[in-house]
């Protein structure tokens, strides 16, 4: 018994505090490459949808007119525009990939242990490799 | 000593629940279904979207805005859009509800975020259509 313990309470329909179950903690459990991707795929997930508001301000920006789209290029230029941006091409592949690899598992497809590691190191490789490329592709458009 | 009657879905549940085919929590698969569906659209719009904007890479303000005007760009813009933040929606909410478990906190969380993503949606569909049109 732990403190952890006491906290995990509730109350039955009738008002009274039982104990519930613990389940083991996960700082027990080695980081593997299946929770590693599982929990990405949330944290990238919340990352994007912050993330739209960067596009919204875009779009906003250019129905605003000439000068504050040109401010709005200016950030997105700078360093920490660039970063946020590097961040968000990456979160977004890495969501995108993982993605597909989850419909795939609706479809019934994938689901051995072999598998789902073989689909996870390539989606890390994926979504690295379509980061790189994409603004490789921008820097050469830029000139 | 009679055997227990089997406990099948036809046993355990109500005709009316049966017929209806929603479960407890009242709204079947609707929130999983809609998840996949606006995921699946999301792919070839991603594609598009990102493609787009290598291409528009340092664009000026005339060259950005005549891209949005354009009526094919127009709609995938607003498709995108309605895709991505009901699709943000569905997440975070799940995510809401397995990490917060006081249920006024939740509750207050899951308006909040609902509410915040639907002011960036219909901004995002505002600007997109003051360009446009």
């Amino acid at each position: 018994m732990d403190a952890r313990d006491a906290l995990m309470t509730g109350t039955t329909s009738d008002g009274r505090l039982v104990r519930r179950p613990l389940s083991p903690h996960l700082q027990v459990y080695r980081p593997q490459i299946t929770s590693v991707l599982s929990i990405s795929h949330r944290i990238s997930g919340i990352a994007l949808a912050v993330g739209t508001f960067l596009l919204v301000s875009w779009l906003l920006a250019a129905a605003e007119g000439p000068s504050a789209f040109a401010e709005a290029q200016a950030f997105m230029g700078s360093f920490l525009g660039r970063l946020m941006l590097f961040g968000w091409t990456l979160a977004l592949f890495y969501h995108f990939c993982n993605g597909i690899r989850h419909l795939a598992w609706d479809l019934g497809h994938g689901y051995d242990l072999e598998s789902v590691t073989r689909t996870g190191w390539f989606t890390v490789g994926a979504a690295v490799g379509l980061t790189l490329l994409a603004w490789a592709l921008g820097y050469a458009v830029m000139g | 000593m009679a055997k227990p009657a089997k406990l099948t879905r036809a046993a355990m549940q109500s005709g009316l629940g049966r017929a209806r085919g929603l479960g407890a929590a009242k709204e079947g698969v609707q929130h999983w279904w809609v998840q996949r569906l606006t995921a699946a659209a999301l792919v070839p719009l991603t594609l598009w979207f990102v493609a787009s904007v290598i291409l528009l890479t340092g664009a000026d303000h005339a060259t950005v805005s005549a891209w949005i005007a354009r009526p094919f760009n127009t709609v995938l813009l607003l498709c995108l859009l309605g895709a991505t933040f009901w699709h943000a929606s569905l997440g975070l909410q799940v995510v809401i509800e397995d990490y917060i478990h006081r249920e006024r906190t939740r509750l207050a969380a899951l308006l909040a975020v609902k509410a915040v993503l639907l002011l960036g949606a219909l901004s995002g569909i505002l600007a997109v259509l003051r360009v446009a049109l």
